[in-house]
């Protein structure tokens, strides 16, 4: 099995991108739109998240140990790579390019997220409901950066499905492949609309 | 018909050996009607002097078929990796720029040493092993469609233009490259090489295998040949991800 472990963790890599780390996003984006419509609304769904049973064991289970492998991980492999976009401008080259770019933003972005919201909680400093976020995003410089950090995460996500569903063997064919282009491409901006719409209901 | 002025500019990237530093070279040589980039080199072996007039050292490459089936010829032209035998002038913008894959380490000027192809093809046994102490007799056959369909596969030269333009092939990383995964895909699709089928998904799931691919798609963009480089890559993660599969927990299964 240790002529394996590349494999291994490379497959492993693919995986925990999707299940559990894709599913955890879009379920913190739609809980997140509670947003738009009003800081109850947000307030009640952030509770009701905050007080599930075995919450430590979640959070570490579905969304931490998965998560920082996937990034720790993803880094090693963004640096072993040599970029090539300036002599081979092709689109999927530009989306390999991306998808390093992003995941390395996206990495930043969430570490810097966790540690204002859920670490601060953790220390008791602050409450994580809609006053915190409107809060934080009331400077102009967090919102920037904060719609930033959500296209580069939800763009990641969507072109790491389609990179999924190759490196699976599940998409074979061209035609699949450009087909499942489409179908990420949907997932990227409608992902994106839910994540942007939450920032702006908190920031206007 | 044939202007006496007309000529063609070169402007040769060149190495005297594998460890002293690489130096662009131009030369100017005498045009004439349907030169390819090769016959512009002989040009320059035949009188080597640059540019300038000075006496230099003739440019080396490394040639075999002429004819864009063995792969040896491959170089950058104009930023491009591609066969310098089916490269014609008269399609390239001028100056034309030559310079040796930087893949591959330069042995001299354009030559390079594409060893670690082969020994590839080794790792992951991109034969049909037949040979033994009696006649095996004729193998099973093989279905006339599949075997156009394979030799689409078959037309691989070992050139290494894919792996050129590779991002995931370089000196950071052991990555395998697109060329021998597809050569896996080949041989496991003949009926007798489908016999060792599990020796090559081992191969192909060892260090540097396919599992390296981060799928930018630029070999099936860039070979010569018009080999389905990614979609090979695409069915042989579908091979080992089952193979991976059954073997989990240990298998008892040789083949299939």
């Amino acid at each position: 099995m240790a002529a394996n472990r590349e494999f291994l963790y490379r497959r492993l890599h693919s995986l925990l991108g999707v299940i559990p780390v894709g599913l955890f996003l879009i379920q913190h984006l739609v809980v997140n739109h509670f947003a738009t419509r009003g800081p109850e609304a947000f307030n009640s769904a952030a509770h009701f998240m905050e007080n599930l049973p075995f919450r430590i064991v979640l959070e570490l289970f579905v969304i931490f140990i998965p998560l920082y492998f996937h990034a720790i991980y993803g880094v090693y492999i963004a640096f072993t790579s040599k970029n090539n976009v300036s002599s081979y401008g092709y689109f999927r080259n530009w989306m390999f390019y991306l998808q390093r770019i992003s995941g390395i933003i996206t990495l930043i972005f969430v570490t810097w997220h966790v540690w204002e919201t859920r670490i601060q909680a953790g220390l008791g400093n602050v409450e994580v409901n809609y006053a915190l976020m409107e809060n934080i995003l009331e400077n102009p410089f967090m919102l920037v950066f904060y719609i930033i950090g959500v296209i580069s995460t939800t763009f990641h996500f969507a072109n790491g499905l389609w990179s999924f569903l190759v490196s699976w063997g599940i998409t074979m064919s061209p035609r699949s492949q450009v087909i499942s282009t489409y179908v990420t491409l949907g997932v990227f901006v409608l992902l994106s609309y839910v994540g942007i719409a939450a920032i702006l209901a908190f920031a206007l | 018909m044939m202007s006496e002025d007309k000529q063609v500019t070169l402007i040769v990237t060149r190495q005297d050996d594998p460890e002293s530093a690489p130096y662009d070279e131009t030369f100017k040589i005498p045009y004439r009607n349907n030169m390819n980039v090769i016959s512009a080199l002989m040009e320059v072996r035949r009188n080597p002097v640059n540019a300038n007039g000075e006496a230099t050292t003739p440019v080396y490459w490394d040639m075999g078929c002429l004819e864009e089936v063995c792969g040896a010829c491959s170089m950058i032209i104009n930023g491009k990796p591609r066969q310098s035998c089916t490269a014609l002038v008269d399609q390239l913008e001028q100056p034309i720029r030559l310079a040796p894959m930087s893949t591959f380490p330069v042995m001299r000027d354009l030559g390079v040493d594409r060893s670690r192809m082969f020994d590839s093809l080794k790792k992951v046994k991109a034969w049909v092993p037949i040979d033994g102490t009696y006649d095996l007799g004729p193998g099973p056959k093989m279905a006339e469609n599949k075997r156009q369909w394979a030799y689409e596969l078959s037309k691989c030269m070992t050139c290494g233009v894919c792996l050129e333009a590779c991002p995931n092939v370089n000196s950071k990383s052991d990555f395998i490259g697109p060329a021998a995964i597809s050569q896996v895909r080949l041989f496991n699709s003949h009926p007798t090489g489908a016999m060792n089928k599990n020796e090559r998904l081992e191969a192909l799931m060892g260090e540097g295998g396919l599992a390296e691919c981060g799928n930018s798609q630029n070999c099936v963009q860039s070979c010569p040949k018009g080999i389905p480089l990614t979609t090979s890559i695409a069915s042989m993660n579908r091979e080992t991800a089952l193979h991976s599969f059954k073997s989990f927990f240990g298998s008892d299964h040789e083949v299939e």
